[in-house]
């Protein structure tokens, strides 16, 4: 393993407290992943990142500031990346998915705010992330209430633009999304000094489309049954896709597929047969956030298919590559992201009919609604989809959950009594 | 054969046993689920039960520390096991030591549950935590409790309502209307929690507190609706749990046919 101590320090980390985070990390993976067995041959380059995380890609992105690039970190997937590299700059996701710097979060933000924003924060002021330290800029968007208000904080600490997301989806706001793109694509020329010209954008597009559907591709394996691959490992999988090189990502997940692909024609399975298919719906997961995976697979049942920014939300809908001019160009992509069903529009049915659809194409047994803590956009919708799911006959288990441990062994309790109602 | 069901809480340990014999029993879980395991399991013997010729299935929070159990099933089954016995088609309400759950009851099989979240108000802790501040106990507590008007105490969370009750102490009121406010604000809080799932005609209350009319009586109120304890509610989660081990055996004698 690379000595990344350096690096680190050279980026001003908190080196004593981040060695408190890279002594538990291995640990956790170790249970939670290298416990599994008869995994895929193709986790092993998933496997080989969560043990550099800090190291392997970091030291990628610096070396690209070297060469006079510049990093742009973001936190949500309606943040578009074509335009990132479209400028010959990198995007990097940034969002937190660990108890371990909420305290450092708490500090400056109150403890009724959702963990994934707690600890994006902290991870930043607490100086123990070297992604929130390479990042030139930060790309926040305007998708709650709690985000928006972390950008002011954030931003008095490193520079930050905010996309002002429509809160609706009718052709006005389709029409106001496509001038936040292009208010973005200005910032990112100034930035990067590189125009966006539309052979430009128009290679970007099609690198990102290729990862999308190299991503989805893996998620298609999952929809046979028995599934070629636990949850764990294809959650995994999408939240590296965050951070890597997209077309390094598309490589590695098409590999994968492959792999499973042939698994499925061989009945490799890695659960046995019977056992129950569980679709997860909700609040985004952000490595090393595993926690509602790794109990429902330990129950017994596997996770076929996430319904959420950590799942279908992040690759499904492609942008239109027939585009040849940037006005077009940048319709495209606004119509692909206003796709995107999150909670944060009103009224948000089409998310709703996602995973109805998703339940029958990956042939679900039943859905576990999770919501982080203090998320109100989910939680408040919580109800209607578990009340559509229950219409459709779709047996649904709503959960509200936090990055901390404590309430691991009440989930256990519920999530076990709702595989025992779905019957052995 | 007897087929025994352990029904560990996090305040009492319930056993009960039918087949050869029909016993039913109690012990407090204390510090360790493990060392309560084990007084079970000394208990039984004392009772003359042999393990060995026995089916055990274990439920409750404490459910993994039964070594000696054949299967673990979670205290929701377990408890719609129990009530599905007499009532095929219910709602349960079990009020617990540390969580209350509601559960809908459809042809003998669970249909749909809730659990409240980690707060303990609304659960038996809450009640004991406010007898021990009126220095009776839980049965006393609604002995006073049937003669008093409720006073308001409105706090979600055990530890705030704590002070609640605190204040009405300080200003002197009198304790019977404390017991009561104690009492209609579980109550409320249970009823919330209820309401959530659609109801069944008939309504059950189980767990701890199901031998106290007053309170099924208060939570029926609430809810609008008559709340029937149900009988031995106590042992509930135990009981379907035999029940469950019973059945264990009926599928292992179909599967050897």
């Amino acid at each position: 393993m690379t000595d990344y101590r350096q690096m680190w320090s050279d980026l001003g980390m908190d080196l004593e407290n981040h060695d408190n985070l890279c002594a538990v990390l291995p640990v956790a993976f170790g249970d939670t992943y290298l416990s599994q067995e008869n995994r895929p041959e193709g986790m092993a380059f998933y496997d080989f990142v969560v043990s550099e995380i800090h190291g392997v890609r970091p030291a990628e992105l610096i070396e690209h500031q070297k060469n006079g690039g510049k990093v742009f970190g973001t936190f949500c997937i309606f943040v578009p990346d074509e335009v990132v590299f479209a400028a010959g700059g990198i995007a990097t996701g940034l969002c937190g998915g660990s108890q371990f710097w909420v305290p450092d979060g708490e500090k400056v933000l109150p403890k009724s705010t959702c963990p994934l924003i707690k600890a994006s924060v902290g991870a930043r002021i607490g100086r123990t992330c070297p992604f929130f330290r390479i990042a030139d800029m930060y790309v926040g968007e305007t998708t709650c209430d709690g985000k928006k208000k972390a950008w002011e904080i954030l931003a008095e600490d490193v520079p930050v633009h905010v996309m002002d997301m429509p809160q609706m989806k009718r052709p006005q706001d389709i029409a106001k999304w496509e001038d936040e793109i292009r208010n973005f694509i200005k910032v990112v020329e100034e930035q990067t000094g590189n125009q966006v010209t539309a052979e430009k954008l128009a290679e970007a597009i099609k690198l990102l489309n290729n990862k999308r559907k190299a991503l989805a591709r893996v998620y298609a394996c999952r929809k046979a049954d028995p599934t070629p691959i636990s949850g764990k490992d294809a959650l995994l999988m999408t939240q590296i896709a965050f951070y890597d090189d997209p077309a390094r990502c598309a490589e590695m997940a098409n590999k994968l597929a492959d792999e499973l692909e042939q698994r499925i024609q061989d009945g490799v399975a890695v659960f046995p047969k019977g056992a129950k298919r569980i679709l997860i719906s909700g609040t985004p997961m952000a490595i090393p956030n595993w926690k509602l995976h790794h109990i429902v697979e330990t129950c017994g049942a596997a996770v076929v298919c996430e319904e959420a920014c950590t799942g279908t939300r992040y690759f499904e809908n492609l942008v239109d590559e027939s585009q040849t001019t940037l006005d077009g160009q940048i319709h495209a992509l606004a119509e692909r992201y206003m796709k995107n069903n999150c909670a944060c529009f009103t009224p948000n049915k089409g998310r709703i009919e996602d995973i109805i659809r998703l339940c029958k194409e990956y042939k679900v047994d039943g859905v576990i609604d999770a919501n982080l803590k203090f998320c109100t956009l989910y939680d408040t919708e919580g109800r209607d989809v578990e009340r559509a799911l229950k219409e459709a006959g779709i047996p649904v288990l709503g959960l509200e959950t936090d990055y901390v441990d404590t309430d691991a062994e009440q989930l256990r309790t519920r999530i076990g009594a709702f595989l025992e109602m779905l019957g052995e | 054969m007897n087929y025994i069901g352990i029904d560990i809480g996090s305040t009492a340990a319930k056993v009960a046993v039918l087949g050869e014999t029909q016993q039913y029993f109690v012990l407090p879980t204390g510090w360790s689920s493990i060392d309560t395991a084990r007084a079970i399991q000394e208990q039984l013997q004392q009772r003359g039960i042999s393990l060995d010729e026995s089916l055990v299935v274990s439920t409750g929070y404490g459910r993994s520390a039964v070594n000696f159990a054949d299967k673990q099933i979670t205290e929701i089954t377990c408890h719609a096991a129990g009530c599905a016995e007499k009532y095929p088609n219910c709602s349960v309400i079990d009020v617990g030591g540390q969580d209350t759950k509601t559960i809908r009851i459809v042809d003998g099989v669970v249909s749909d549950f809730l659990m409240n979240d980690k707060c303990s108000a609304g659960t038996g802790k809450f009640i004991e935590v406010m007898a021990n501040r009126l220095g009776c106990d839980i049965d006393h507590l609604f002995e006073i409790a049937e003669r008093g008007s409720a006073l308001p105490i409105s706090s979600l969370c055990t530890v705030f309502a704590e002070s609640e009750v605190i204040n009405h102490v300080g200003a002197g009121k009198p304790r019977e209307d404390i017991a009561a406010g104690v009492v209609d604000s579980v109550a409320a809080k249970v009823a919330g929690l209820a309401g959530r799932l659609a109801l069944s005609d008939q309504v059950v209350l189980t767990g701890g507190l199901s031998h106290l009319p007053l309170f099924a009586q208060s939570i029926g109120k609430k809810l609008g609706h008559p709340v029937q304890p149900l009988e031995n509610g106590r042992y509930a989660g135990a009981y379907g749990a035999a029940l469950l081990a019973q059945r264990l055996e009926e599928k292992k004698n179909r599967k050897e046919k």
